[in-house]
């Protein structure tokens, strides 16, 4: 398998996962212009989960395209971080869960615009307008549940100890991540954790929460080892193609 | 105010309404005009919202990635044409929330075809095809209805949901023209789905107790008849371009007048949908209902929230 | 606890340079902030604006309908405010 591949498949497969978690809110915000604004970022992140896993079908060169990379892999060869396969819970976990994964996700575009890898690098480009508007929802959400009432920030201090544990695997620099940043295709993720605890910390220090103690880390999605969420989340995903396999849609 | 001037208001009104005027706000408005814009905008309105809930089913499960932002795409701007329509009736003075509230209760109506559930992914196909169809019938005339507000507003609708109803006819025509399984599934998702269409467009004119006054208030710019009558004349025909049959086994082309004549609806499973029987409304209404109660610590954060920061700011 | 709606606010958008914002509806939010974000998702998803103001629809001061004729009447006879109303020979171009 190659690099290149593997790594836009991590990348497409956040997007997938975390646009798939997003849009099982549909219908059921908290509030009208929620629901609307909760839709609008998922619709982005498929967007997003489409041009990256066509392009690591091209790469690949095996004639797989985005669809196929979507609907049809097993459990073990999706890649995405286990941050985003996390289970809605309350409105506290997923705008905690967004504003993580948006505090890294800007950084990492913003330096992936100068990728060696002119079509990564075009993708990082547009998907970087829609990540900084993300990253401004969710950091609002947070600051405003961590600042607002007493049970908000409970909720969202709660979220914050349950999601902590999988931040550590933003920034795992494994061989294939080191092999990717000496290319030049991928950003220094040392940098990249810089900014984001930067960004973590304000939006904290303004929202009132605090970072847990408990700094015990969970990894494994990036290398295919995943929670149990991930197979329900595949079992509806995949449902279609798998009941009706090769029809068009 | 004497009677007297509460006539001389009144046929200023209708005066203005005969002339094409349109009624803002502000305005001086019978009170009757009033309340049935408010039943009308916001049933209209919690359509759009509980309308989300059927087709919200299948996002997680569309077949690809196209699909699959093309639906979410399309829930979207259905609630956002929920705000558009609560936003229109509140210029009437309805608060949104108490509107809402109406809903959760049972006390407001909303288009009884979202109490049926969607089973196939064909069943998406087929809301975006009848109802979207059925609903732009129904829309269009109403973008020259005499209140502005409610005009402005279908007029934004009308204009988003061009696409709604061309994604439906594409997937159900791609079905049409795929595998037998797929074939089936369509034709399956057709069946369940014609009769509660026509049902859409509410009574027959000689049930229908608000349409006179309505269509002089040009809130309501055709019968109930009509319009089914012009939604079937326009389906029948891309049905069978695609393969499909209408089941209707009644169905009759008058050659005089062009019109495909439809066989009896039953109005009875109608009138007991509407009255909260059908095979959803208890779920949809309980997910809305939900969404409000866990939402509410949310809204309130934002509240207590934004109340600190302008006692800061003033400090 | 208050149980209190989000306030209503107007919005305001601009489709493009050298147009003015123009009124297109309302919405609900909690603050000012949270009004522009949320007309961006509301009004804005088919890129029809470069530019969104939102006022609080309580400090909107309107004209009152019932006065329109006193307000706006008197425009009506001031036809000199209206570039038809003056004669131009015939030959005289760019004006």
């Amino acid at each position: 398998m190659s690099s290149l591949f593997e790594y836009t498949l991590r990348l497409g497969d956040d997007s997938l996962i975390l646009g798939h978690r997003l849009s099982e809110w549909c219908g059921h915000g908290p509030v009208l212009e929620e629901d609307i604004a909760m839709t609008n970022i998922a619709l982005d992140l498929v967007g997003q989960a489409t041009s990256l896993l066509n392009y690591a079908g091209e790469v690949e060169g095996k004639e797989r395209d985005g669809d196929s990379l979507a609907f049809l892999r097993f459990d073990r060869e999706y890649k995405n971080l286990l941050l985003v396969e996390q289970p809605n819970g309350d409105f506290a976990i997923t705008m905690v869960r967004q504003f993580l994964f948006d505090a890294y996700r800007k950084p990492l575009f913003e330096r992936m615009q100068n990728s060696k890898d002119t079509m990564l690098a075009s993708i990082a480009e547009k998907s970087l307008k829609e990540t900084r508007y993300h990253l401004k929802h969710s950091s609002e959400w947070v600051i405003r549940m961590g600042d607002g009432t007493e049970e908000s920030n409970r909720r969202a201090q709660e979220a914050v100890n349950t999601l902590w544990r999988y931040t550590s695997e933003l920034f795992i620099i494994d061989e294939l991540e080191s092999k990717m940043a000496d290319q030049g295709i991928s950003p220094n993720l040392m940098e990249i954790e810089d900014d984001w605890k930067k960004t973590v910390d304000a939006v904290f220090k303004e929202a009132t929460l605090t970072i847990p103690k408990n700094n015990w880390k969970q990894s494994g999605g990036r290398n295919g080892m995943h929670s149990e969420h991930l197979g329900y989340i595949l079992t509806e995903l995949q449902y279609m193609q798998r009941a009706y396999p090769n029809m068009k849609w | 105010m004497n009677e007297l001037s509460i006539d001389k208001l009144k046929s200023r009104f209708q005066e203005k309404i005969d002339n094409d005027i349109k009624i803002e706000p502000n305005d001086w408005m019978p009170d009757d005009y009033r309340q049935t814009l408010i039943r009308q905008i916001s049933q209209h309105a919690h359509s759009e919202i509980v309308g989300m809930l059927p087709e919200g089913n299948w996002i997680t499960r569309a077949p690809n990635l196209r699909r699959k932002a093309v639906l979410l795409a399309k829930v979207q701007d259905e609630a956002g044409h929920g705000l558009y329509l609560y936003s229109a009736a509140e210029t009437l003075g309805a608060d949104r929330e108490e509107t809402i509230d109406d809903l959760h209760t049972g006390k407001a109506k909303y288009s009884s075809i979202f109490n049926y559930p969607t089973l196939t992914w064909a069943d998406m196909g087929a809301i975006g095809w009848l109802v979207d169809g059925a609903a732009i019938m129904n829309q269009v005339p109403l973008c020259r209805c005499s209140y502005g507000p409610y005009a402005r507003a279908m007029v934004r609708v009308c204009k988003e949901e061009s696409f709604h109803q061309r994604q439906g006819f594409e997937i159900m025509s791609t079905l049409a023209n795929g595998s037998p399984e797929q074939k089936a599934m369509a034709q399956d998702a057709l069946n369940r789905f014609w009769w509660p269409a026509l049902m859409m467009f509410g009574p027959n004119d000689a049930e229908s107790k608000h349409t006179e006054q309505s269509m002089r208030w040009k809130i309501k710019r055709n019968t109930n008849d009509e319009l089914r009558q012009q939604f079937i004349d326009v389906t029948v025909p891309q049905a069978a371009m695609i393969g499909l049959t209408i089941p209707d086994k009644d169905m009759q082309f008058n050659e005089d007048t062009g019109n495909y004549i439809h066989g009896p609806i039953n109005w009875d499973e109608f009138w007991e949908v509407v009255k909260g029987n059908g095979p959803c409304n208890k779920d949809r209404i309980d997910v809305r209902r939900r969404a409000k109660e866990n939402g509410e610590w949310v809204r309130e954060a934002a509240n207590a929230y934004a109340e600190k920061r302008a006692r800061r700011k003033s400090a | 606890m208050s149980k209190k709606e989000w306030p209503l606010w107007e919005v305001f958008i601009r489709s493009k340079a050298g147009l003015n914002h123009k009124h297109v509806g309302s919405l609900r939010a909690a603050d000012a902030k949270m009004a522009v974000v949320n007309a961006r998702d509301v009004y804005t998803r088919r890129s029809e604006g470069i530019s969104i103001w939102v006022v609080e629809s309580k400090d909107v001061y309107a004209s009152d309908p019932s006065d329109a004729d006193s307000l706006f009447e008197p425009a009506d006879s001031k036809i000199y405010r209206h570039p038809t109303f003056y004669d131009v020979p015939d030959g005289i171009s760019h004006m």
